[in-house]
């Protein structure tokens, strides 16, 4: 019998993350320290407003961008949760995930832009995305500990690192779907790669850019649950906290405010993502 | 026309290959293969091969063509929307095939305006945005712009629409903006790709009129593109005919209408001849207004004002052709004070009947610049024949069979 030898995969991958963790080791730090002091002030400022006063201002928000029923629905529900004193693990799992979509988004639009404009970009990008997107969402919390450590920092770079590839592919998608007399049209008055982009290509986009970032929040909400296995706060602590303690109630009230968050913030979007396309037609 | 004309835009040997191996087909090309051949053998599809001509200064020079006759193909080589692959084009004698990104950039803007068959209106900005998008990516100031963007909307009818959205507006009226933003940055060439294609057919007709008194007053260059031998007839002030990627012939309305010895139009009467199927009555047209025997000279020239004609034919109560009156002998007449167009009718020109093969139609037409009247076996008027409705009926029962063709 012939003794195929592993291939030292894993080894590689640890190699290549101990090295990364020295060289970056200062910068990390650095970055972890800023962010944690922005993500606790966020919350300490939303919990410093009484809660009734916050609860009402989001209801303002959601009645402007998406109507009244939705303000409705964000009212009732931010306030059973209030309710069942889970108003400030609700504030810390809002909280990381709009920083993580934020990121998410800065980062994954440009290079939605570019696999729109560059065959070679494309081929790049599209393939990282397909690995990206079928890995279990697990394995990214692993090496967020060394980078960051345990903590909401770390739980924000595996969410970003998942909630990242709509952002990208429907960037992409919404620029390559306009139609190509318009592009065409944008290049024969003589309009610079970048007037174009401006111009034509992007704001034609936008309602499939929405759609994305749609997509982004929803994948950054459940990744921000799993990663209080990484020492995230917020709802996803709660739901970790039931397990441990095989307490179902506490489990089911967490999970539930969970959905409530996620319908408040799926509306609230698409509320933005309806008034895009009525103004641009 | 001005009887000395300076060429605005020189086109010289331009041939364009679309694929990744234009060397191959450029060595069948010069071997002297078609189109097709070069497909079969390469892979390559030949938009434009070998096309040579001058677009004169203030002239409108429609491109005409079947589809995949490769107009669109050339057109778009005028500002490099399509990259020539050999070849010059020389805008007042200045090669822009050799332009780098930045030189090639400026001279769209300053040179050219393109119309679209689509319109391609940006439907995110208003109609006043849309106008004004050649001044904005240029650089100019606000206020400027939208002023021009003004005129030029004043100039195609649409004051009043600035505010509007593109969605909001009819076809003919989009095509309209469309037109307005081409002519908003004040180019030189006008390029018009199809551009009256898509509208419905009155609608054309009075978008052709008015590019017409555009033209009068503006004097633009403009290279037109269309499959309508009706439209090229009407606008051009001469015409390039394409076949296959090649240019058959280029020449004035005139000429090539009275010289269907081109291969071109040889091909069409030789197809026509096989077939034996085409004849006056499926090239006629409804004859839209009559004098009868019994109308007075003035009520002829009212129906000829209404109608935009200089002659009609007279028909007597049954219908039957009785002669033509021109609108001269009409107004001689109304100051002579005369009641009646007796003394006015005049013979026309040899009635056809519905079976005359269309071969036969050429010869009586080129002579005169009256249409041939159609009559039936009693000598009732059925129809007209014009010029161009006879090449435009065998074009189309030509593309007919033509099917082909590709499109590029």
């Amino acid at each position: 019998m012939i003794e195929i030898p592993r291939l030292p995969l894993s080894d590689w991958i640890d190699d290549g993350l101990d090295a990364l963790t020295d060289q970056f080791a200062t910068a990390t730090k650095v970055v972890s320290d800023v962010m944690e002091t922005g993500i606790e002030g966020a919350v300490d400022g939303l919990m410093w407003l009484p809660p009734w006063l916050t609860i009402l201002l989001f209801a303002a928000l959601s009645w402007r961008l998406a109507g009244v029923k939705t303000a409705i629905g964000t009212l009732a529900g931010f306030l059973l949760l209030w309710n069942l004193g889970l108003w400030e693990p609700t504030l810390q799992t809002l909280v990381l995930v709009i920083i993580a979509t934020l990121i998410a988004v800065l980062i994954g639009a440009p290079l939605g832009i570019l696999a729109a404009l560059s065959q070679t970009g494309y081929r790049i990008i599209f393939p990282i995305l397909d690995l990206m997107q079928t890995m279990p969402a697990f394995v990214y919390l692993i090496p967020a500990i060394p980078f960051f450590g345990l903590g909401p920092v770390a739980a924000v770079f595996s969410t970003v690192i998942f909630a990242m590839p709509p952002a990208i592919r429907l960037t992409t998608l919404g620029i390559r779907q306009v139609p190509s007399d318009l592009v065409e049209a944008a290049d024969a008055f003589g309009s610079t790669r970048w007037q174009k982009l401006r111009k034509v290509q992007l704001p034609l986009a936008i309602p499939t850019i929405m759609a994305g970032i749609n997509q982004t929040i929803m994948l950054a909400l459940s990744m921000v649950v799993i990663a209080a296995m990484i020492g995230a706060q917020g709802l996803g602590g709660e739901v970790w906290r039931a397990i441990q303690r095989n307490e179902a109630g506490m489990g089911f009230e967490a999970g539930l405010a969970v959905v409530i968050l996620a319908m408040v913030l799926d509306r609230i979007t698409q509320g933005i993502t309806r008034d895009n396309r009525q103004t641009s037609g | 026309m001005p009887a000395e004309q300076s060429i605005k835009i020189a086109v010289r040997g331009l041939t364009k290959i679309f694929g990744d191996e234009p060397e191959k087909a450029l060595e069948l090309l010069a071997q002297g293969a078609d189109k097709k051949t070069i497909l079969e053998k390469t892979g390559q599809t030949v938009g434009v091969a070998d096309a040579s001509f001058d677009v004169y200064e203030g002239e409108i020079l429609v491109v005409m063509g079947l589809s995949g006759s490769g107009k669109s193909s050339l057109i778009r080589c005028l500002n490099r929307l399509n990259e020539p692959t050999r070849g010059e084009i020389l805008i007042d004698g200045e090669d822009i095939v050799g332009l780098d990104h930045h030189q090639l950039l400026e001279t769209r803007r300053r040179k050219f305006g393109m119309v679209f068959q689509h319109f391609a209106l940006f439907p995110h900005r208003t109609i006043r945005e849309n106008v004004e998008y050649g001044l904005e990516i240029q650089g100019v100031a606000p206020e400027v712009r939208a002023e021009k963007a003004i005129t030029a909307l004043r100039q195609v009818g649409l004051e009043g629409w600035e505010d509007a959205r593109p969605d909001q507006l009819s076809g003919g009226m989009q095509q309209r903006v469309g037109l307005a933003r081409a002519l908003a940055v004040d180019p030189d060439v006008l390029l018009m790709d199809e551009a009256f294609s898509a509208l419905d057919p009155l609608i054309r007709r009075d978008m052709q009129q008015e590019l017409l008194a555009l033209q009068n007053r503006l004097q633009k260059t403009i290279v037109f593109i269309t499959h309508d031998l009706d439209e090229a007839l009407y606008l051009g002030n001469r015409i390039v005919l394409m076949k296959d990627a090649r240019i058959e012939q280029v020449g004035t309305g005139e000429e090539i209408l009275s010289d269907p010895a081109t291969a071109y139009v040889e091909r069409f009467v030789a197809e026509v001849d096989k077939t034996k199927v085409l004849t006056a009555s499926a090239v006629m047209h409804r004859v839209r207004n009559v004098a009868f025997l019994t109308d007075g000279p003035r009520t002829v020239l009212r129906k000829m004002d209404e109608q935009n004609l200089s002659a009609l034919f007279v028909v007597s109560g049954d219908f039957k052709l009785q002669g033509m009156v021109r609108d001269e002998a009409a107004l001689a007449a109304v100051q002579r004070g005369e009641r009646s167009i007796q003394e006015i009718l005049e013979p026309c020109a040899d009635p056809v009947s519905p079976d005359t093969p269309v071969r036969d139609l050429f010869a009586p037409l080129a002579q005169s610049p009256m249409p041939a009247p159609v009559v039936d076996d009693e000598g009732k008027l059925k129809g007209q024949v014009v010029r161009a409705s006879l090449l435009q009926g065998l074009a189309e029962h030509s593309s007919s069979e033509d099917s082909t063709e590709e499109a590029a």
